[in-house]
Formats: structure tokens, C-alpha cells, sequence
């Protein structure tokens, strides 16, 4: 079956978008493709910094052939409705219909409908073009003579040819015949800028990407990021250092280059006495080259890996020469900031923050920095921090905002305060909560367990939360744009993976207590609780655990001990993992379906102790005992927060409430043993609430 | 290229260079203007600039443009930064389809062989919130370094460019050092020449950046450059409203160029106000707001005049 090859040759597209525009053009023409009914065998989808190619294999020649019946109005039905019909069918009269007959609601017309398919290369004459038109650049734009026509084409740059060829392997294949904007679609495209600018002719994919290879052209960006990778690791290895690998800068070169030639370059020594990462960020942000390390000391080598798009004439001598010039500039910047910086003490900075606004209702940066110095000071105690060192921590830990570095880097912010705490020399945890009071970032990146920074990263989290939840500025569905979620989550992951006993709602009470927004002291103190809890649910589902026992434990009321809860829900899963678990939950459910329709039979409820006097049955004086036993060792265990054994506890339960259901007959005739028993049913359910709420639980 | 003295190649004289690209740029059919008599922070804010991009008329355009940035003043201690430098400046409008074919003719010109050079066009989005300006582009590097930037406009003055122009500009000093191979710019070889005759950038402006610098940062009055301000605010304003002709068959400006002098004015005293550092973060934006909304009017008044607007 025949192939389509489809390459949009432009001036330069933007690193960053390729790999989505690649994409996009895939989706758009294969789900146009099957909406026509031409359905693909494979395809695949490249951009270089100058094209956007698609190879689409297998589509039928034809679509087939449609046969469809469509209902019409009733026989002898208003005129208008009968044109309509008419026309939407494109029935010349009404007598070319057939007739079908409906024993309930009479003869109604049908029409017969036989829609030939059309040819694949016309239909894709069709769709080519409006995709083309209507392609989803995050940016785009107009160029040229006729872009003072209304309607012009809109790219993401120029768009200077177009490939469009369809057919089968084995013969010449065809142009799709169709223009864009005056370009019209054929079968030549260009070699790469430098080296190979001449135009090339090509029939289809295979014979497509091997030219371009010949002329200098690596299509498939996986391909130049294994080049770019493989040539700078030997590059380094060759000098007996390795390279410090960068996916994100690997991809965006990929972007750069349509003939990847890795070469490397050095700098003056001196500038290692500049930390690594300022080295690195300079380097790779600026100049978009990677740097080396020594493999024994794991400190940056003072070499660089840029990735050129030409194959020099000169081998690269004059290139590497140009790109030394700029990182010495760049370099000299860094470090002058560097040094400039080291001059300034911290906390001298921070006198400025009166002037800048952190959030027009909350304040000032100096006044934010005033609240979490307090709320840190209230934290560490709780979280065994010493108390002068997370206040001093917190003190400065934002100042390095106003560095020169920061400014020039933003991604190093609490880094350098880190490195500028230390030179000035305050206390190794002071300098360390610089850096770590912003983690954890994310649910992958590494949580402090310095009490100090731990302390410092709480306040800063909850003084965001309490702060915008203040001003009513809470994420929904998918805008956080103040990163609401992370910031909970990170005090979830602070609090539980360092065992931290942290009262949340009196620290979000104390934190809202402290803004100069005024704020509902009640209600957003539970809301924020809820927060958390939805935050922990997501949080435990990502780790494959089960969001209903978080919902089963925070139903309980008067949770706000993150750690606590997670031990509870842990101790609860594996229970639940258990037969015991299993039936007993099954058990009680049970307990709770026969419970609710009795209480909606005689609109009462079944509170307060059964009578002893009132059993009949071994089973029941059995399961009396047994809850009575089980909630005096389970509140035991929980009393001590020791939750497996409240669990299995729970466990001890299940054979008298299996026997129970096995032998007694809950509706008894005879109203006050009916009525005994349902209070015994209630007992089960308030026994298991030791634990968790078992209602919430699925299943 | 043969027939130069050596004095004037543009590997071995800055003038020799700007004279290589005036050259190159005037084959292409560009008229050759000289730098307006007026202080600004860019090549772009040359009326051939901002407001023959706007209207349909054909227009190509290259010239020199003294730029200031005041707050980049370094006393003359930066071997890279300075507070007065010049860009060169080309428009076509409409862009021409081979415009970076142009571009990369252009480079070759001032010596630079794109057979050993790394030459790259990097994604780079073009914005002047103060002239209400924006379009996309690149900068354009030369084995690393940032030599020019390449937009096509898509609005400026507020209006929507049709046709749309393509804008180059160069750093002159930055590619000249790299094409002399200096690192300092005061040591950029002016004119060419060796030994007692030879000129160079520092002997020209070295004391300017100096006393600009002490000047910009230092002594600029403040509350004169606020004056200043206000006064060239509201001469644009009055010039546009006494421009407007609103007789005849058709509304057409009369005074467009002499009110956008006064935009470029306000402007100017603006960045030198930012460079004695007065202007607070919440007024910065305010002023500029209020330099956007006369580049608009200006623009507005531009496509009603006849250089302007439609045949």
C-alpha cells in the first residue's frame, strides 16, 4: 500500500517547539486520515531546526465505497420537511426514496445513499492545506509581500517549500497537488544551509532521509542527540574527564543543529575558583554547551563540549577560538558577580526587601520574611530544631535574591545563599536551610533532613499556603499559578519522611494569624486541612496505595497530624490486605447496609449499649465480649499510636462477627431483641472507628 | 573587495567595516541614511524605522544609529559595555523572501566565511513594550556570540505591519572586535592605520563613557530630566492633536515626524531616569505606558500621512 511523505521546509523553528510540532503534525494527518476512513499502517514524524517531516506508510489507494440509509420524514409529512430532506440526501424527488414501514409510528421514506470513495491523493489534496493553515504554533507569524492579505499564511517562521508525494514503494510516486499561500507542494527540498545548500529532488521517505544525509542532513533528532551524546562523552573520555550529562540541554542543541559536530574547548583556570554551578549555568545557559568534570574528584575540568552545525573546513579551530572568546567574557561576568557578592553580607541585603512587593495583599518581601522567621521559630521546637539557628536561618535565607548571581541565574537562588552563608561563616545548618528550605520541589527531588532547613521549609510552605488561601487565591482545576500543590505536597513529604509530630491546623491558624489580610479564622483553617488531605490522597495514589483510606481516616475528625494519618493508612492497607481485614470489613459493611435500611425502616437510630439481658444467642454474648475486648486494646494502640497492633486487634473481631451473621437473624420478631441486636450492629461499626471510618473504604 | 586599501577593510578598520556593510546593504537596493540627530536607546527607534514600517509602502532602508543606554555605563572599565555605541540598522519592507540569504551575504562581506564559521539562528522573540512593538526572529550567532538580531515585525506603534519588514540589526563594536580580534572595544582600530596614525575606538570615546557614566548615574539633574518628561509628553501630544486635517475627502496628519521626535525625546529622558535609578518598580511601568500610548498616536497619525498610509 502506498506511502505518504510530507516535509514543510522553513526558516528556523525555535528548539523548544520541534518536538511538539513534530507530534502535532503526526496526530492532525493520521486523525484526518482515519476520519476520511483511511486507516495506516505506521508513521512517523522529524523536525530539524529547519523542517518538520512525516512519513505516513500503508494508507489505502481509494476510500471504499460508503452505502448509507438515512430515515426521513413521515410519508405524506410537511412539504418544508420533505425538501430538507431532499436536499441534505441530494435526492432529486421525493419518488426516488424507498418506503419502509414502522408498525408503531407508520411509513416513513429512506434514502438510499451511495457515496463513492474518492481517491486517497485527492482527499489528501484536500487536508494537507488546512492543516497546514491551521497548525497549532504556540507562536506564529506573517512575513512577506502577502502578508497584507487577509487570511495569509501564519508560521511559525517563513515557510519557504513544500514535499507532498503519495504512492506506492515500488514506483515513482505522486505529487499531492495543492498550494498553500502561493507555495505549491511538490517533491524538492534543500541540503543543509552550509554545506549542502543545493536542491534536491526526492520520490519518497526512505530515498528522502538518505539524501538528506548525504547532504548533511540528520533528520530524526534522536539521531543527533546519540551523535551529540556518544562524540562529547568521547570527547572528554579522550582527555581523561566525563561529561556531565544535561537531557534538557541535550535536547535543545538536537534543536540547534541539523549536522551535529561536537568540539571542545577550555577556559583559564581561574575561573574554577568560581562555584561549579554558576560555571555550569553560565556555560550551558548562555552558551548552550555542556561541561566536563574529573571523574576522581567529580569537580568541573576547565573544558567545555559545544556541539557546532558544520564541519569546518579548518576542523573547527576558528569556532572553538570564538566560542573560548565569549565563555572567557561570560565567565569574567560570573565571577566579578561573583566576588562582588561575597562582598556584601547577607543580612545587608535585606533592607532592600522593604521595597519589594512579594504580593500586593500580602505584603512586602520583607514582611514575608518577617512571618516565616516567626512561624520557623514556633516550628522548630516541634520538629527538634534548634531554635536561634532556624531563626537565624530563616533570617537569611531569601537574602540572596538580590544577589548579582541570583539576578543573572534564577535557577541558583538558595544555592548561592548557601555558598554566601558559608563564606560569611554562619553555621553549617544556617547555610545549609539557604538551599534547602525551597526542596522538596517536586515529588522526586531530595527532602531535608536537617531540622534547621526542615523548620525553615515549613514556615516558607505554610506561610504560601496560609497566604493565598487568605486572599482567596486557591488552585483550581489546572491553575496554580502561585504552585500551591507542590508547596503542600513538599510539607507533606517534610513532614512524613523525617517522622515530623506537627499540629497542621494550629501552625495554619498561627500562619494566617500573621498576614496582614484578614481572613476567616473559622473555616480556613479545616480548608486548608483538606488540602492536605487531597494532596496526600494524590500523593499516596502515585505511590500505588489507596486514596479511599485516606478519605476513611480523615472522616474520623480531628486529623491534623500528617504523620500520624499516613501511619494509619499504612497499618490500614496492610490490614486490608489481610483475610482477617478482608472480612472484617466485609463484616462491617455489612453491619452498616443492614444498620442504615433499619434506621431509614423506623427513622431512629440505633445508639447506645445493648442490654446484656437482651441476648439470646451464644453469638451474640460472643461478639459482645469480643467488641468489648477489641476496643479497649485497640484504643490502647492507637492511645499509643501504634496501629498495627490496633490493627490486629481489629482482627480479633472477625470470627465472632462471622458467627454472628452465620447464626442470628438481625430482625427478630420480637421488637426489643430486634432492637438489641441493631445496637449490637452499631457497636461493630463504632469499634472499627478506633482505626478508620470503615464506610469510606471501597470494595 | 581587492580594490581596498588595506586601511579600509573591515577586518582591519571600524570604519572600514561600517563602510562594508553600508556598501553591501546599498547593492541590495537600500537607501543609505545617516543616523537621526536625536538621542535613542536603538536603531529602532529611527522614524525610518518604527514609522516606515508601518503602511503598505515598499521601503529598504540602511544606516548607521548612534544607540545610548544609559544605565550600561561602565566609566569606561567594562572592556564591553557602554553606554553609547552604535548599531547598524536595516529594514525591508516587505521582507524579502531570500532575507537571511541577504543576512549570511552581508557577514561574508565583513569577513566573516561561513565555511569555518558557526553561524546560527537562535529562537529570540522581539518586544519594546515602550514603542508597542513586538515580532519574531532570532539572534543570530557567530560561534557563540550574539552578533545581530533578525525580526520580522509584526506589530509596531500599535498597528499591525502590513507588509511586514524584516529588521537586522548588528552590534557593530561586538562583531568588529571579533573580526579584529580584540578583546577590549577601546582597542578596536578605528581607522585602520598603524603606528602614529592609528586611531583607535578608545581614542574616540573612552572619555566619553567616562563622563556620560558620571554623568548618567551621578549628575543627570532629575528634576529637570522629570521636567523633561513632561514637557516632551506634552509637546507630542499637542503636535499630533494640531497635525490632524480632518478637511477634504480624507482624515490625513500633517505633523507625524515632528510629534514622534518628541516620543524619541520622552524616551530617551525616561532610560536616563531609570539610569539615576528614581523611577520606582511601580511607576517604571506607568512610564512606560505612557512613552507606548504616544509611539501609538504617533503611529496612528504616520499610516494618515502621505508617506504613510495607502496609495
Amino acid at each position: 500500500m502506498p506511502d505518504l511523505l510530507l516535509e514543510l521546509f522553513s526558516e528556523e523553528i525555535p528548539a523548544r517547539m520541534q518536538a511538539k510540532a513534530a507530534d502535532d503534525l503526526r496526530r492532525m494527518v493520521t486523525d484526518k486520515l482515519v476520519a476520511e476512513g483511511l486507516v495506516y499502517e505506521g508513521a512517523k514524524a522529524f523536525a530539524t531546526p529547519r523542517r518538520l517531516a512525516l512519513t505516513v506508510h500503508g494508507i489505502p489507494t481509494r476510500q471504499s465505497d460508503l452505502k448509507e440509509e438515512r430515515r426521513g420524514p413521515r410519508v405524506g409529512g410537511p412539504d418544508a420537511a420533505i425538501q430538507g430532506f431532499l436536499k441534505a440526501t441530494g435526492l432529486a424527488r421525493i419518488e426516488d426514496a424507498k418506503i419502509q414501514t414502522d408498525p408503531k409510528k407508520g411509513d416513513f421514506y429512506i434514502a438510499l445513499i451511495e457515496k463513492p470513495g474518492r481517491a486517497t491523493i485527492d482527499v489528501l489534496a484536500e487536508i494537507l492545506p488546512v492543516i497546514i493553515r491551521t497548525f497549532p504554533w504556540p507562536k506564529s507569524m506573517r512575513w512577506g509581500a502577502r502578508s497584507t492579505k487577509s487570511g495569509s499564511l501564519s508560521w511559525v517562521r517563513p515557510l519557504h517549500s513544500i514535499i507532498a508525494t503519495f504512492g506506492p514503494e515500488t514506483e515513482d510516486p505522486d505529487v499531492v497537488k495543492f498550494s498553500v499561500d502561493g507555495i505549491e507542494a511538490g517533491q524538492t527540498t534543500f541540503g543543509h544551509r552550509f554545506m549542502a545548500p543545493s536542491a534536491i529532488s526526492v520520490r519518497r521517505f526512505a530515498d528522502y532521509e538518505a539524501k538528506l544525509k548525504a547532504a548533511k542532513v540528520v533528520l530524526d533528532p534522536q539521531a543527533r542527540k546519540d551523535i551529540i551524546l556518544a562524540d562529547a562523552k568521547q570527547l572528554a573520555f579522550a582527555q581523561g574527564f566525563e561529561l556531565v550529562e544535561d537531557q534538557v540541554l541535550l535536547d535543545e542543541v538536537a534543536g540547534l543543529v541539523e549536522w551535529p559536530v561536537a568540539l571542545m574547548g577550555s577556559f583559564d583556570e581561574e575561573f574554577l575558583s568560581i562555584p561549579g554551578e554558576v560555571i555550569r549555568a553560565t556555560i550551558r545557559n548562555n552558551q548552550k554547551c555542556f561541561v566536563v568534570r574529573d571523574p576522581k574528584t567529580g569537580k568541573l575540568a576547565n573544558k567545555f563540549i559545544l556541539t557546532a552545525n558544520i564541519e569546518a573546513t579548518d576542523g573547527g579551530k576558528v569556532i572553538v577560538a570564538g566560542n573560548e572568546r565569549v565563555i572567557r567574557a561570560r565567565l569574567s561576568d560570573a565571577k566579578f558577580f561573583y566576588e562582588t557578592d561575597l562582598k556584601t553580607k547577607l543580612e545587608d541585603r535585606l533592607k532592600k526587601f522593604d521595597q519589594i512587593v512579594f504580593h500586593e495583599k500580602l505584603g512586602t518581601q520583607a514582611e514575608r520574611i518577617k512571618r516565616i522567621e516567626r512561624l520557623t521559630a514556633e516550628i522548630a521546637p516541634l520538629v527538634g530544631a534548634d531554635v536561634a539557628k532556624a531563626k537565624r536561618a530563616a533570617h537569611l535565607a531569601k537574602a540572596d535574591l538580590l544577589t548579582e548571581v541570583v539576578g543573572e541565574f534564577p535557577e541558583l537562588q538558595g544555592l548561592m545563599g548557601k555558598y554566601y552563608a558559608q563564606a560569611q561563616g554562619e553555621d553549617a545548618s544556617v547555610a545549609a536551610a539557604s538551599e534547602d528550605h525551597y526542596k522538596p520541589q517536586g515529588p522526586t527531588d531530595r527532602v531535608p533532613n536537617d531540622p534547621v532547613s526542615a523548620a525553615v521549609a515549613l514556615a516558607d510552605k505554610l506561610d504560601t499556603l496560609a497566604g493565598f488561601w487568605a486572599i482567596d487565591e486557591k488552585p483550581t482545576g489546572s491553575k496554580d499559578p502561585y504552585a500551591l500543590r507542590r508547596a503542600a505536597l513538599g510539607a507533606i513529604r517534610l513532614i512524613v519522611d523525617n517522622t515530623l509530630r506537627l499540629p497542621i491546623l494550629d501552625v495554619a491558624k498561627s500562619a494566617l494569624a500573621g498576614l496582614p489580610e484578614k481572613s476567616d479564622a473559622e473555616k480556613l483553617p479545616g480548608d486548608l486541612l483538606s488540602f492536605f488531605a487531597d494532596r496526600l490522597k494524590v500523593q499516596l495514589r502515585d505511590q500505588g496505595a489507596r486514596h479511599d483510606l485516606v478519605d476513611a481516616v480523615f472522616s474520623l475528625g480531628g486529623q491534623d497530624d500528617l504523620l500520624l494519618v499516613v501511619r494509619r493508612v499504612e497499618a490500614l492497607g496492610k490490614f486490608l490486605d489481610t483475610d482477617d481485614g478482608k472480612n472484617l470489613l466485609a463484616g462491617t459493611k455489612r453491619a452498616s447496609n443492614i444498620l442504615s435500611i433499619e434506621e431509614k425502616r423506623d427513622k431512629r437510630t440505633f445508639d447506645g449499649a445493648p442490654d446484656a439481658g437482651l441476648y439470646r444467642l451464644d453469638e451474640e454474648k460472643t461478639l459482645a465480649k469480643a467488641i468489648e475486648q477489641v476496643r479497649s486494646e485497640a484504643s490502647a494502640a492507637v492511645q499509643k499510636e501504634d496501629f498495627a497492633t490496633a490493627m490486629s486487634a481489629m482482627a480479633k473481631l472477625r470470627p465472632a462477627v462471622d458467627a454472628f451473621f452465620d447464626k442470628v437473624k438481625v430482625n427478630d420478631d420480637e421488637p426489643a431483641v430486634r432492637e438489641n441486636r441493631l445496637k449490637l450492629l452499631n457497636e461493630i461499626r463504632a469499634a472499627t472507628r478506633a482505626v478508620a471510618d470503615f464506610s469510606k473504604i471501597e470494595g | 573587495m581587492d580594490a581596498l586599501p588595506a586601511h579600509m577593510r573591515p577586518e582591519r578598520s571600524f570604519q572600514g567595516f561600517i563602510l562594508a556593510l553600508q556598501r553591501f546593504w546599498a547593492e541590495q537596493g537600500c537607501v543609505i541614511l545617516q543616523p537621526y540627530d536625536m538621542e535613542m536607546g536603538a536603531g529602532t527607534f529611527h522614524p525610518a524605522t518604527t514609522l516606515r514600517a508601518l503602511g503598505p509602502k515598499r521601503w529598504n532602508a540602511a544606516y548607521v544609529q548612534p544607540s545610548r543606554r544609559p544605565k550600561d555605563g561602565r566609566y569606561g572599565e567594562n572592556p564591553n559595555r557602554l553606554q553609547h555605541y552604535y548599531q547598524f540598522q536595516v529594514i525591508m519592507k516587505p521582507s524579502p523572501p531570500n532575507l537571511q540569504d541577504l543576512y549570511l551575504k552581508s557577514l561574508a562581506a565583513i569577513g566573516i566565511d561561513s565555511g569555518i564559521h558557526d553561524i546560527r539562528f537562535v529562537e529570540d522573540d522581539w518586544e519594546s513594550p515602550t514603542l508597542g512593538a513586538w515580532g519574531l526572529g532570532w539572534e543570530c550567532w557567530c560561534d557563540g556570540m550574539e552578533v545581530s538580531q533578525f525580526t520580522y515585525f509584526q506589530q509596531v506603534a500599535g498597528v499591525e505591519c502590513a507588509p511586514v519588514s524584516g529588521e537586522l540589526t548588528y552590534g557593530l563594536e561586538r562583531l568588529a572586535m571579533y573580526v579584529q580580534g580584540v578583546d577590549r572595544v577601546y582597542d578596536l582600530n578605528f581607522n585602520g592605520r598603524d603606528g602614529a596614525d592609528k586611531v583607535t575606538y578608545g581614542d574616540v570615546f573612552l572619555q566619553a563613557e567616562q563622563e556620560y557614566s558620571r554623568h548618567n548615574f551621578e549628575h543627570a539633574d532629575t528634576a529637570i530630566l522629570f521636567e523633561q518628561f513632561k514637557m516632551a509628553e506634552d509637546a507630542c501630544k499637542k503636535y499630533l492633536m494640531a497635525g490632524w486635517n480632518e478637511g477634504g475627502n480624507q482624515r490625513e496628519h500633517l505633523m507625524a515626524l515632528p510629534a514622534y521626535d518628541q516620543c524619541i525625546k520622552a524616551s530617551h529622558v525616561f532610560n536616563l531616569l531609570d539610569a539615576r535609578g528614581v523611577i520606582s518598580v511601580t511607576e517604571r511601568q506607568s512610564y512606560i505606558m505612557r512613552v507606548r500610548e504616544l509611539a501609538k498616536a504617533c503611529g496612528e497619525a504616520w499610516v494618515h500621512t502621505e508617506a504613510g498610509r495607502a496609495v
